[in-house]
């Protein structure tokens, strides 16, 4: 009988640190000498777990059209994350997965998209950023509003800075707070980049979100205020779990499992169901 | 479905027989209580109410090993015993039906399907006591999940109810006991024994109507009121036949140079239960975590699996130190004044 509880040996190949508490890293499974593909969809998840620690779930921010390594985001908060952290390139980490039910990208082709991320939001949601990026020809326009504290708190920094030179996407990133004097690109909140937002068709524009839970509330007003449809207002959402298949319970929210029915949720669903965020 | 007569005074030989085909377990007294343990047959109680803990144990232990890591590689334990669990009540039954469709279905989870399958099922009728409220639940009848089910009608005879090919077999083990002949008598007693029982629940709870009422009542003060009493301790999940949650933590055993990984039950009254790494808890408050518990049970269900995941076996009412318990929460979100959770403070 399969174990769905069952895990993949894979070996971390490159380790970047981002910030002070998240690092990057490529993982690649254990599966012979070929660039294998990878079947996952981005806003999926995984289960990373070290023996003898413990095991918990990660987005995936990497992009499946990109194929051969899986690509973590992970900020050192607990138990589990400080010893990944203590880890070097080459070591082995245990993998199951990928869970959740991901962005529904094939209804997303041919739309314009806003992708807004906070703070280590851009986990799940580089996945998605690059999967648009990487199938260019299937969507609309594309905005990325990206938001942190400071520049040093931006996760991805480089490569999105890099981006604000590509003329097929609009990049537009802000900090809280600039004490570099360096910074070349906005400072305020991320709610203050959408008068930057011009020429979307709202009724034809899917938005993701992606941030701390205070964040939401904000951004969905600017969304609702564009005239996006409340369900194609995307956000992907946090929960403790222990399976990522529905049966561990802790993700439950009213009859619905975060593992299962999510982590990618609409604004509807957040509408009738009470507790999403 | 076959049903065959089995001589009342031949129950205890038949169920030695059966340990040809596995451990037999059974209800035991235990000081004011019961619980399913492996005795011998003819130390089993049949006039048992609810068991302290439900049949659930059976097939998720309280606490097993998924996983022994050892040598860089992690190996799957299962336990393989074969055991047949006598005096199973028709709402343990119905929380045997619920756990399947969790486990069996979508992701089928190997160490609740090889228990389950090892294991046969041979329920035994039950006649309510104050606290069972079954018949509003509709599960004090039950027409599938037990491999034999005996019926203690009146008479020398019980009826025997065979629900699935290994129970028949099971029958098959000792033939020579049973009887193929019911009679008209037989059934007559068999529904005159129904009436007398339906007559005997002293619940007047009705739970038409639930799911709307739980939906519209999100945020009615009531919840404060109910999280105000509460304890957090977790008795009602532990005791009840459906909750099913789980924590996953892993160990070290130095002594056998092996890590194991171990699944142990979980409460979602615990204040821990949603929160994730950084701090963040979803369920802070208890009013929060007890709104969880009742819209699963009452209402969550529903939406998942059509029928709600109450069984009626009255083990909360028993569990609860201070009266939290289904056909109480239901009745206050009815609108009825109950003592245990409007009376608090007040006297």
């Amino acid at each position: 009988m399969m174990n769905p509880y069952e895990m993949q040996r894979a070996r971390i190949v490159r380790i970047y640190r981002l910030t002070d508490d998240v690092k990057f890293f490529q993982v690649r499974p254990y599966m012979g000498t070929e660039v294998c593909e990878l079947n996952y969809r981005p806003g999926q998840f995984m289960m990373i777990s070290l023996p003898g620690i413990g095991e918990a779930p990660f987005s995936i921010s990497s992009t499946p059209s990109r194929p051969g390594l899986y690509e973590f985001c992970i900020r050192k908060v607990g138990r589990l994350t400080e010893k990944i952290f203590e880890l070097k390139e080459n070591a082995v980490i245990w993998l199951r997965g990928p869970y959740g039910n991901g962005f529904p990208v094939e209804q997303m082709e041919g739309h314009d998209l806003l992708i807004i991320m906070g703070g280590l939001g851009a986990a799940p949601l580089r996945s998605l950023l690059l999967y648009a990026l990487d199938n260019r020809e299937l969507f609309g326009k594309i905005y990325l509003l990206h938001g942190a504290r400071t520049p040093d708190d931006m996760l991805f920094r480089e490569e999105f800075l890099e981006l604000m030179h590509r003329d097929d996407l609009v990049c537009l990133l802000t900090v809280d707070r600039d004490d570099t004097g360096r910074w070349p690109a906005y400072t305020g909140v991320v709610t203050e980049l959408f008068r930057y937002v011009k020429g979307i068709d709202p009724k034809n524009t899917y938005a993701a979100v992606c941030g701390p839970p205070v964040m939401y509330k904000f951004v969905v007003e600017k969304l609702v205020e564009l005239q996006i449809p409340k369900n194609q207002i995307l956000m992907t959402l946090e929960r403790r779990m222990k399976c990522g298949i529905g049966k561990c319970g802790h993700c439950a929210i009213e009859y619905i499992y975060t593992c299962l029915d999510g982590p990618v949720f609409t604004y509807w669903d957040v509408l009738h169901m009470k507790e999403l965020i | 479905m076959r049903v065959i007569k089995l001589d009342k005074t031949k129950l205890v030989e038949y169920l030695r027989s059966l340990e040809e085909w596995g451990e037999v377990w059974g209800p035991v007294r235990k000081g004011e209580k019961f619980v399913f343990a492996k005795k011998d047959p003819s130390e089993f109680d049949l006039t048992a109410r609810r068991t302290i803990l439900p049949p659930k144990k059976f097939f998720v232990p309280p606490r097993f090993t998924m996983f022994s890591y050892r040598d860089g590689r992690w190996e799957e334990e299962f336990d393989e015993s074969r055991r047949i669990i006598f005096g199973l009540h028709p709402c343990d039954i119905f929380g045997i039906l619920i756990l399947d469709r969790l486990f069996m279905e979508h992701y089928p989870d190997p160490y609740y399907i090889k228990r389950r399958k090892n294991t046969a099922i041979l329920g035994f009728s039950c006649l309510p006591d104050e606290k069972c409220f079954c018949i509003a639940t509709n599960t004090h009848s039950v027409e599938e999940g037990f491999d034999l089910f005996f019926s203690d009608v009146e008479g020398e005879f019980y009826l025997v109810w065979v629900g699935s090919s290994l129970g028949d077999d099971l029958t098959r083990i000792r033939e020579d006991l049973f009887d193929e002949d019911v009679t008209e008598e037989d059934i007559e007693r068999y529904i005159e024994w129904r009436r007398k029982r339906d007559k005997m629940f002293k619940t007047d709870l009705d739970l038409t109507g639930m799911p709307e009422i739980v939906e519209i009542s999100y945020k009615r003060p009531i919840w404060e009121k109910i999280g105000e009493a509460c304890l957090s301790c977790g008795s009602c999940s532990m005791v009840c036949p459906t909750c099913n949650c789980y924590n996953v933590v892993d160990e070290n055993v130095f002594y056998e140079e092996r890590i194991k990984r171990d699944r142990h039950w979980d409460s979602c009254m615990f204040k821990e239960y949603s929160l994730v790494a950084g701090g963040h808890n979803f369920r802070e408050k208890r009013s929060d975590r007890l709104k969880l518990f009742y819209t699963h049970k009452l209402t969550g269900f529903m939406s998942q699996f059509g029928k709600p995941a109450c069984v009626g076996c009255g083990r909360c009412v028993d569990a609860c130190p201070v009266g939290i318990n289904v056909p109480n929460v239901a009745k206050a979100l009815k609108g009825e004044k109950v003592d245990a959770i409007w009376a608090r403070g007040e006297e």
